[in-house]
């Protein structure tokens, strides 16, 4: 893995509501988190948790005019995004945070040559002449390992499969070299042998170039492979952070380890999961105390009354439940 | 071909030698048929009582229209589907009645698999107000029933689809399968389209029916960590055709055919410190529409012998409940 | 569970002006002889060609002035609204049910029947309305029953095709599917399944089409084609006060007006219909 290098984005303290008709959804609630250069964080969580407008946010990408970022600093290289102008925000997007999305379909324009993409996102980077640009569009789809780039640089997105498409969504986010790239949940639509492919891809690509890469995802398995680090959202909040080994070896948060304890295993049988009941709360209706607490065994008043603070519990691990033992500095 | 693990003299359902070609038509005015894409080529199997099981694949393996061949939604090019030994897709009048009832489906995506403008109870008492003629009260009743079994309140069944989560929305799917008595439930990615923390719920719920109601199950997945918690055999499919086939346990301890090692290997697997005997795969699964001769797995295989772009393997049984079809056994 | 707050929400965003004009519109039609001050066609020459209430030389007896024959202008305004209202309820009860008929059927069945109905739409959608509607008028006479028909024949065609791509849509869900493996029957999956969930796009179709049937009536009659005279009706009294345009403006302003409005508040109902009948605008 990666030597932790300094820190290329940092969020503090964001809040992101949607304003809708029907009240106002939480949807990002107090999130914090750093990501250093070279770095893999991932971002864990079932769908509504708040971790797609997490991402969102940081590009200020919000749906308009429902979203809206109340609260809290992003930071990138110590710039404030947040408060950036709409213009000074385009030159942010593609050029030093790139996003990948989960579906490659609708990624890619399909009334455009895959070439025609890739040199209109290399455009924002580099002032070439159009030739020149093709190709880098070329040797950009040589790095995402795509078969015969040349005759790929004039074929329409309908021609290509899935993972070809991925690849391409790939080589347009990496294209403008930026420092972090934020990846949404990239393979859910891919089948299993292509994913991995796409996997490995992607950690090649951060090797080389030292990119610091937000994974967001709701695959434990992706996690384990992938991350350096792992944050756990439930509700609109991170409830736990921390290494990913240390994680997995003893997830601190009840619900970190219920989520985990329900996933069925491929290298082992069991007779029976344990499973985590009820479902996750309405982000406009959220329960007053910790958000988990209706669904948690451990559940007692105190849980009920007041939202846990943020206990350290190891080397760059902390978990927000009031069970959780602080313990003493290691150092 | 390998027998189900259930003793009795004749299996609940039996697969023989099924095939589904489509036409690939060309042309605006005069439409030609220009190939034929070998969805389900020449596959048998068979399903036991109270038995699961599973058919896994990646998208395009033909594990759906296998699916759709046991619910009567596709017609078999080839083959039958036989249903307590009669075929299924030979039946009318009363007996295709009958089928109705005893097979029943859940499909992946609870958003698309309710009739929004229904009121659940309407929705769960379909198959019976189509197929039984079962009193008013006596629908009611069954739909209560099932409700309860399903694990959802009974006032549930007053109120529309849209007032309801993924989770639950499946667990109506479920009880609207239930209701008609069905002996074979084919469940096309159950949980797939469901939250993590509510996978295991269903799964579980699930499994709890199968030994409740005596239950049989086709279960198609994706998820190879899904199949081997529910089903008790397995069969891997590639490019139409079934390459693997053996008991669950020993298809997942002892992998044989070099595509289930690959697909198995690309399973990631929730432990940092797991081995990574990476085999990974080159290239992406080739189309259906013209696939490779001899073996259809051979151009990506990385153990192919020379026969292997010429000569189709058989499934044969290894040993008493494990069947492959590769030359290298 | 939302549900209840969200449906008073959007009952708050009723559009109330449209929806009240709509109601004074109908309640106008259907009570004409109660609500009209005069007979709408009868003259009175000494009267002919007074201006509005409030306009110098107008009086409180004709609110909205009379025409060329001294016949009062809002009793004629309040009767025409019968035709025009009468007209649209009958044609698009006729074109819209053929259409969604046939929007069903070709939509269900695909194949060889969806290409025959769909080509016959393409083939209707392609004739000029008013040329379809003119030619009816001339071979199968003038009147209210001509122009419902004539109507109806142009209409049918955009229903069947919107309904047909609905259909499409719907057919591809998985509770089909599910009907199919339940053994319904197509003729109940049609009934059951298909049908109640094309109805909402079908009803906002049928609202925004009320604004074209009754320019299309209007425009007939202002041809000369449309319903006979003496019976009042929008198109014609347009038509009428056309040559007076110059010295007596409310002839053909105030029927032009009362065209113009109809069409506005029935699409502006229309659009707050779809939305409203919206499931995902409606849920969270």
């Amino acid at each position: 893995m990666a030597s932790p290098g300094r820190v290329v984005l940092e969020v503090r303290d964001l809040h992101a509501y949607l304003y809708t008709r029907w009240g106002v959804v939480r949807a990002v609630d107090g999130v914090s988190f750093a990501l250093r250069e070279g770095e893999t964080l991932g971002l864990v969580g079932e769908s509504g948790c708040g971790k797609t407008m997490t991402a969102l946010s940081v590009l200020r990408l919000m749906p308009e005019p429902a979203g809206r970022i109340v609260q809290g600093q992003v930071l990138l290289e110590g710039e404030d995004l947040v408060t950036k102008s709409e213009s000074e925000m385009r030159r942010v997007r593609g050029r030093r945070i790139s996003m990948i999305l989960q579906d490659p379909q609708t990624s890619l324009n399909p009334v455009f040559t895959v070439g025609s993409q890739i040199v209109e996102a290399l455009r924002m980077r580099y002032a070439d002449g159009v030739d020149a640009l093709r190709r880098l569009a070329e040797e950009a789809l040589r790095r995402v390992k795509v078969a015969a780039p040349a005759e790929r640089l004039r074929a329409f997105p309908h021609q290509m499969s899935g993972g070809m498409k991925q690849r391409v969504v790939g080589a347009i986010a990496v294209a403008g070299e930026p420092r972090v790239l934020i990846a949404d949940e990239p393979t859910t639509a891919l089948d299993v042998t292509i994913q991995l492919q796409y996997l490995v891809l992607l950690k090649e690509i951060q090797a080389r170039t030292r990119l610091a890469m937000l994974f967001i995802t709701h695959d434990f398995g992706i996690v384990a492979r992938m991350c350096d680090r792992v944050a756990v959202m439930y509700a609109g909040r991170i409830v736990e952070t921390g290494p990913t080994r240390a994680l997995f070896r003893a997830p601190r948060h009840p619900y970190t380890a219920a989520l985990m304890a329900s996933v069925p295993r491929m290298e082992a049988s069991v007779e029976r999961l344990p499973s985590i009941e009820g479902q996750p709360p309405l982000l406009h209706h959220m329960p007053v105390g910790c958000r988990f607490a209706p669904r948690c065994s451990y559940v007692d008043d105190r849980c009920r009354r007041e939202y846990p603070p943020v206990v350290p519990i190891g080397p760059a691990h902390e978990a927000s439940c009031w069970r959780v033992e602080p313990s003493p500095p290691s150092r | 071909m390998l027998e189900s693990r259930a003793i009795a003299a004749e299996p609940l359902i039996r697969v023989e030698n099924v095939s589904k070609h489509f036409p690939v038509t060309r042309g605006l005015l005069v439409m030609r048929t220009t190939g034929q894409v070998k969805a389900v080529d020449g596959i048998s199997f068979t399903i036991g009582r109270q038995e699961t099981l599973g058919l896994v694949g990646e998208s395009g393996c033909g594990k759906t229209t296998t699916s759709r061949l046991l619910l009567r939604l596709e017609r078999p090019s080839a083959g039958r589907v036989l249903l307590d030994g009669r075929d299924v897709h030979a039946l009318t009048g009363a007996a295709l009645r009958e089928y109705h009832t005893r097979v029943q489906a859940v499909f992946q995506d609870p958003w698309s698999s309710l009739n929004p403008r229904l009121r659940i109870r309407d929705t769960i008492a379909e198959a019976l107000v189509v197929n039984r003629r079962v009193s008013k009260a006596g629908r009611l009743e069954r739909v209560e029933e099932v409700l309860h079994q399903v694990g959802l309140p009974l006032g549930a069944g007053g109120r529309y689809p849209h007032e309801f989560s993924g989770g639950q929305r499946q667990r109506i799917a479920l009880a609207s399968a239930l209701a008609s008595y069905p002996e074979l439930i084919v469940l096309d990615e159950p949980v797939s389209a469901l939250d993590v923390s509510i996978r295991a719920q269903i799964m579980n719920l699930l499994k709890d029916l199968q030994a409740r109601q005596k239950l049989s199950y086709l279960l198609v997945a994706h998820n190879l960590a899904t199949v081997r918690y529910i089903a008790h055999r397995t069969a891997v499919m590639y490019l139409g055709r079934i390459v693997e086939h053996a008991d669950t346990e020993s298809v997942y301890r002892n992998p044989l055919h070099p595509y289930t090692k690959a697909l198995f290997a690309a399973a990631l697997p929730a432990d940092p410190d797991a081995p990574r005997d990476d085999l990974i795969l080159s290239g992406e699964v080739p189309s259906p529409i013209d696939p490779p001769s001899g073996c259809h797995f051979h151009p990506r295989c990385p153990f192919a012998l020379e026969q292997c772009s010429r000569v189709d393997p058989v499934l044969r049984a290894i040993t008493s409940d494990h069947a492959v079809a590769c030359h290298l056994y | 569970m939302s549900t209840e707050a969200s449906s008073r929400g959007d009952l708050a965003r009723l559009p109330w002006i449209s929806f009240s004009i709509i109601v004074v519109l109908v309640v106008a039609a259907v009570f004409a002889p109660l609500l009209a001050p005069h007979s709408p066609t009868e003259q009175s020459l000494p009267d002919k060609l007074r201006p509005p209430a409030w306009q110098e030389g107008g009086s409180m007896k004709h609110l909205l002035g009379t025409d060329v024959l001294g016949r009062d202008v809002l009793s004629r305004l309040v009767y025409g609204a019968r035709v025009s209202l009468t007209v649209a309820a009958v044609a698009l009860i006729a074109g819209g049910g053929v259409g969604l008929a046939l929007g069903i059927l070709a939509g269900y069945t695909g194949g060889r029947v969806d290409n025959f109905i769909m080509r016959v739409v393409d083939a209707t959608l392609t004739f000029p309305t008013i040329l379809i509607a003119l030619l009816l008028a001339v071979s199968l006479g003038q009147g209210l029953g001509t122009i419902a028909i004539a109507i109806t024949v142009i209409i049918w065609a955009r229903f069947a095709r919107i309904v047909r791509g609905e259909v499409l849509s719907v057919k591809t869900r998985d509770f089909v599917a599910l009907a199919r493996v339940h053994g319904c029957s197509h003729l109940r999956i049609m009934a059951v399944h298909i049908v109640p969930n094309v109805l909402n796009t079908f009803m906002v179709l049928l609202t925004l089409h009320i604004g074209f049937v009754v320019i299309v009536e209007a425009t007939l009659s202002f041809l000369g084609a449309g319903i006979p005279p003496p019976t009042p009706s929008w198109g014609q009294m347009v038509s009428d006060g056309r040559s007076h345009i110059a010295s007596a403006w409310w002839l053909s302003v105030v029927p032009g007006g009362a065209i113009m409005l109809v069409v506005l508040v029935f699409n502006l109902f229309g659009d707050w219909l779809r939305d409203w009948l919206d499931p995902r605008l409606r849920q969270v």
